[in-house]
């Protein structure tokens, strides 16, 4: 019986073998897989255990995140000044459900595993300081963003502002409402974070959506814009006689193409169909051009981009195929499948503002150390490279939209200073002519030396419902952030 | 069946004829050292656990190390006494994982108790059932010491323990839910106050009947029945009993769904079979029906699919009710672990579900280490390849069978755990002896060390002096007359 025992014995052994075997595979080999898969939240655990690094403004240097030391295992407790005005901004970061936003984007760095502050962690593990993380500090202008919020939140609209400086791409505002309030997902009371987390992802209005940069509209009048740089660029002046016929068939079809509430042109240039949006004469020019030219220029201004990130990622726009004359007709008014992010749109009018040449967006300014000192700035960056439209052209554009703006109504208009926009009014839904439009205004100012441009798309007309126009509702809003920047408030 | 110990005996004997017998050293203090050693462990395992979690450092701590110390300081008396000659590694090993299981269901209770506080609950920690669960235990484990004075009295209750396992094994799945119930897992038996497991003690009960049926019936193993395939069959009368045993307690796990412990009992009474025929065939032939059981059960059950689902990619299956969540947050721990462990409660290992029974030796490896984890293996092989050179030394066959039984039961016991958590088999579900939460679990495997002891102990024994021979007897016709005197009337001896 000794032999069939030790047969046994060595089984045992082989077994014992096997799972120290696999143990070392799953423990040293597969161990990196473990650690850092996206569903580990241990590793997020350790995080809350550390000093995150804040997130700050640009001007000075106002504090958007920042920890707090707190009583319990976590050590700090992430919260956020205006949390729910700047959450599209800094995003969340949660314990219970990881991060979001620039809290995710810029995670190495507010952590600091980031290479870039190695040395210092070298130097707190010497010195056994607990490790800290980076900062990073935005280029939001606190003000524009305040003001744009205030004025979507008071009126209960549904949408987004962006703010660009055109020399720079710098992001000065990005507004997403309704928001949400990160602080509520920071908490360290379980029950609190579910309990907001499942309140925010079941809201039919969506909290959590950065309209701004994750959503695509239909941009309506604003991407005038883009045919009409076309058409300039093109060879065309302003004073280009057009269509002036209150509707036109799209070829092809017997659809008829109509005007804003079926009237007639009141001018005859180009220039006169810009400033009064005229739609019939931009379908034509966008027919006359064909898809080539239109998408063309359209890429200059950064439509069709796929991989944008400000650093957080960026929905890419889109014209859609123009696959025939009746499509070139209707995208040249922004219908059909033309498809802008907000900040796509607030690219339009920078791009003009800018002489033609589109600047990258960017929200991060600088990366510092945990002592605040400067480890990298960022520079601006052109998007595209090459211009939608020549400087000459673009003065020429600017000039249209200063006629644009005079003809647009709404509040918030100051006589000392000059504003160059495009509004829209973009249909959108299954039954176009009984869905309340988004409310579009697209603008830079000063007009003749431009600090900022401005998106602003209100969804479903905000309070004005289907007798809304990018004048009457979103005007207000983007003059506000204008005001706020230019005019001191 | 004890005829081969005689004859075993025999060398021994001469031995001791030409050289005095000298005392055998019992090598109890041995044993004595090393659980101090354990409890050295033990009370640094728990100190760490406290400085981690930044717990009050009190005096409490060193007097939990001395209670434990004492606790087990009662059980090596108790060898000392009842099993003077057993193995001296064998408790002490023992005694190291039951500490390292309270540090770390401890531990879980730490991390537990605050999740709960912060949902505003209470929450009772399981360490003190554990500490009481471990005392009972050792009670057992010394009443069993003395009351099975010679492992092979076992032998004359064989068939009482195999009909006792069976109703053991049987009476959860027969009992409503509502009594056997817990956590979907129909193997309990609550009792009034508290319950139990009864497939814990049926595997010590069914291996005690497996043995001694084997032994008793061992010879007509030999005895060749019908060829089949050219493999020598034995009669199937001979093999009834134990084919109606094994396949009787297989089918009620099967039916209770306690896939883990089908897996010991079937492999457990295979090798038993393989050890006493000594032919290989058998387990190529059970391994064989084995494969073709998996193969029936993954095409009938859902919940086998589902295991096995999850054990191909449990990171796959993870969001899914009845998933891989629980196998892929270990592998999340262990991985966290890695080489060196995140420290004795530095790490998550409450994030795990059941990490204070099934999964504790997740919770091992993510603290503690992949060198944690392997420590903890070695204890077990140690504990294993103790009781196996015991069962080699056993001069009996029972012993032999016995203790080569619980000595296989215990390695593979921690292969179906372990083999579960770290995705080296299907997750099964059974515990990890003496260091996961419960007390069926703990009271069965100190029965079960009680048993090894008590064969080891026989081992070790030197054998008893050969009784002088009595004086050769002439055959009766050919005796001398001998005189016998009377006896005083009034009783007393003379001189």
């Amino acid at each position: 019986m000794n032999t069939p025992l030790r047969k046994v014995g060595m089984a045992m052994l082989v077994m014992v073998v096997l799972l120290l075997a696999n143990a070392t595979y799953i423990q040293v080999v597969k161990a990196d897989d473990y650690r850092t898969d996206s569903r580990n939240a241990r590793v997020l655990y350790d995080e809350f255990a550390r000093r995150r690094g804040q997130i700050v403004s640009q001007a000075n240097g106002e504090v958007l995140a920042k920890v707090d030391p707190s009583n319990d295992k976590y050590k700090y407790t992430r919260s956020y000044v205006d949390g729910p005005m700047y959450a599209p901004v800094t995003g969340y970061y949660s314990i219970n459900y990881g991060s979001g936003g620039l809290e995710r984007s810029e995670d190495d760095v507010l952590n600091g595993s980031d290479p870039r502050l190695f040395v210092r962690r070298l130097s707190d593990m010497v010195t056994g300081r607990d490790p800290s993380g980076g900062n990073v500090r935005l280029t939001i202008d606190p003000a524009v963003q305040k003001a744009a919020y205030d004025l979507m939140t008071q009126r209960n609209y549904t949408g987004a502002v962006v703010a660009l400086e055109p020399k720079t791409g710098r992001i000065l505002a990005m507004v997403s409402t309704p928001s949400y309030d990160p602080n509520k997902l920071a908490s360290h009371t379980s029950k609190a974070q579910t309990d907001a987390w499942n309140s925010y992802v079941k809201d039919p209005k969506n909290p959590m959506l950065n309209r701004a940069i994750s959503e695509t509209y239909p941009p309506g009048s604003t991407f005038k814009l883009v045919t009409a740089s076309a058409v300039l660029e093109d060879g065309k002046g302003p004073d280009t006689p057009v269509n002036p016929a209150p509707n036109t068939k799209l070829p092809g079809t017997s659809v008829t193409l109509e005007n804003y509430a079926g009237e007639g042109c009141p001018g005859t240039t180009f220039k006169d169909a810009l400033a009064h949006s005229c739609n019939v004469p931009f379908a034509e020019f966008a027919g006359q051009l064909g898809a080539d030219k239109m998408k063309k220029t359209a890429a200059n201004f950064g439509i069709g981009q796929t991989d944008l990130t400000v650093p957080m990622k960026v929905a890419p726009s889109t014209v859609g195929p123009l696959d025939s004359q009746g499509a070139l007709y209707q995208s040249g008014i922004g219908q059909r499948d033309v498809r802008l992010t907000p900040l796509q749109d607030c690219l339009l009018a920078a791009t003009v503002a800018n002489g033609g040449m589109a600047m990258k967006p960017q929200l991060v300014q600088s990366v510092l150390a945990p002592d605040l000192s400067t480890i990298e700035d960022y520079s601006p960056t052109e998007l595209t490279g090459t211009a939608a439209l020549s400087s000459s052209n673009a003065a020429i554009l600017k000039d249209m939209m200063i006629a644009s703006e005079g003809f647009t109504k709404g509040g918030g208009k100051r006589a000392d200073i000059q504003i160059a926009s495009k509004t829209g009014t973009a249909e959108h839904g299954t039954d176009s002519k009984n869905t309340a439009p988004h409310a579009w205004y697209t603008a830079f100012a000063p007009a003749n030396d431009p600090q900022i441009a401005v998106a602003v798309i209100v969804e479903d007309g905000g309070n004005r419902g289907l007798a809304a126009t990018g004048g009457s509702v979103a005007a207000e809003i983007g003059r506000a952030a204008i005001n706020a920047k230019l005019g001191g408030g | 069946m004890s005829q081969p110990a005689a004859r075993a005996a025999e060398p021994l004997a001469a031995q001791f004829q030409t050289n005095p017998p000298r005392d055998v050293p019992t090598r109890r203090n041995t044993e004595l050292v090393l659980l101090g050693f354990a409890a050295f462990i033990v009370t640094i395992a728990l100190v760490l656990v406290e400085a981690n979690q930044e717990q009050q450092l009190t005096w409490s701590i060193v007097w939990l190390g001395l209670a434990y110390l004492a606790i087990f300081a009662a059980a090596h008396l108790a060898v000392r006494k009842w099993a003077p000659y057993a193995d001296p590694v064998l408790l002490p090993c023992v005694a190291l994982l039951n500490g390292i299981g309270l540090v770390m269901i401890h531990r879980i209770d730490l991390a537990l108790a605050e999740r709960a506080a912060q949902n505003g609950k209470d929450y009772t920690p399981a360490v003190t059932a554990q500490v009481l669960f471990t005392v009972i235990s050792l009670v057992f484990f010394v009443v069993v010491l003395v009351v099975v004075n010679d492992h092979r009295t076992l032998t004359r209750y064989g068939y009482t323990a195999g009909l006792v396992g069976i109703i053991a094994l049987a009476l959860p799945a027969l009992l409503p839910s509502s009594l056997s119930e817990v956590n979907g897992a129909k193997v309990w038996l609550k009792l009034p106050g508290f319950s139990i497991q009864p497939g814990e003690f049926a595997k010590i009960l069914l291996m005690i009947f497996f043995a001694s049926f084997l032994v008793s019936k061992r010879d007509l193993f030999m005895v060749a029945g019908k060829k089949f395939l050219g493999v020598e069959l034995p009669r199937a009368r001979d093999l009834g009993p134990i084919l109606i045993a094994a396949i009787a307690c297989i089918g009620i796990l099967v039916f209770e769904k306690d896939l883990g412990t089908s897996l010991l009992f079937f492999s457990v009474i295979l090798m038993m079979l393989y050890v006493a025929t000594e032919r290989i065939i058998w387990v190529v032939l059970g391994l064989s029906f084995f494969v073709g059981g998996c193969v029936i059960a993954y095409n009938l059950f859902t919940h086998v699919q589902q295991r096995v689902a999850n054990w191909l990619d449990p990171l796959a299956t993870y969001d899914k009710l009845g998933g891989g969540y629980q196998i892929a947050q270990g592998l999340f721990g262990l991985g966290t672990g890695g080489i060196g462990g995140t420290g004795l409660g530095a790490g998550r290992p409450d994030m795990v579900p059941e990490a204070n029974t099934d999964f504790i030796t997740a919770a091992i490896g993510e603290e503690l280490g992949f060198i944690g984890l392997a420590a903890v293996l070695m204890l077990y092989l140690l504990v294993a390849m103790r009781g196996m050179r015991s069962a080699l030394a056993v001069r009996d066959t029972f012993g032999k069978l016995l203790g080569g039984g619980l000595a296989f039961t215990m390695v593979m016991q921690i292969f179906v755990v372990v083999g579960g958590v770290t995705k080296l088999i299907p997750e099964t579900g059974i515990t990890a002896p003496f260091l996961s939460k419960g007390g069926s679990s703990l009271l069965a495997n100190y029965i079960l060390v009680a048993l090894l002891l008590r064969v080891s102990d026989a081992a070790r024994r030197p054998a008893a002096r050969p009784k002088p021979q009595p004086q050769q007897q002439a055959p009766i016709a050919e005796a001398h007359t001998v005189l016998v005197q009377r006896p005083p009337a009034d009783g007393s001896a003379q001189g």
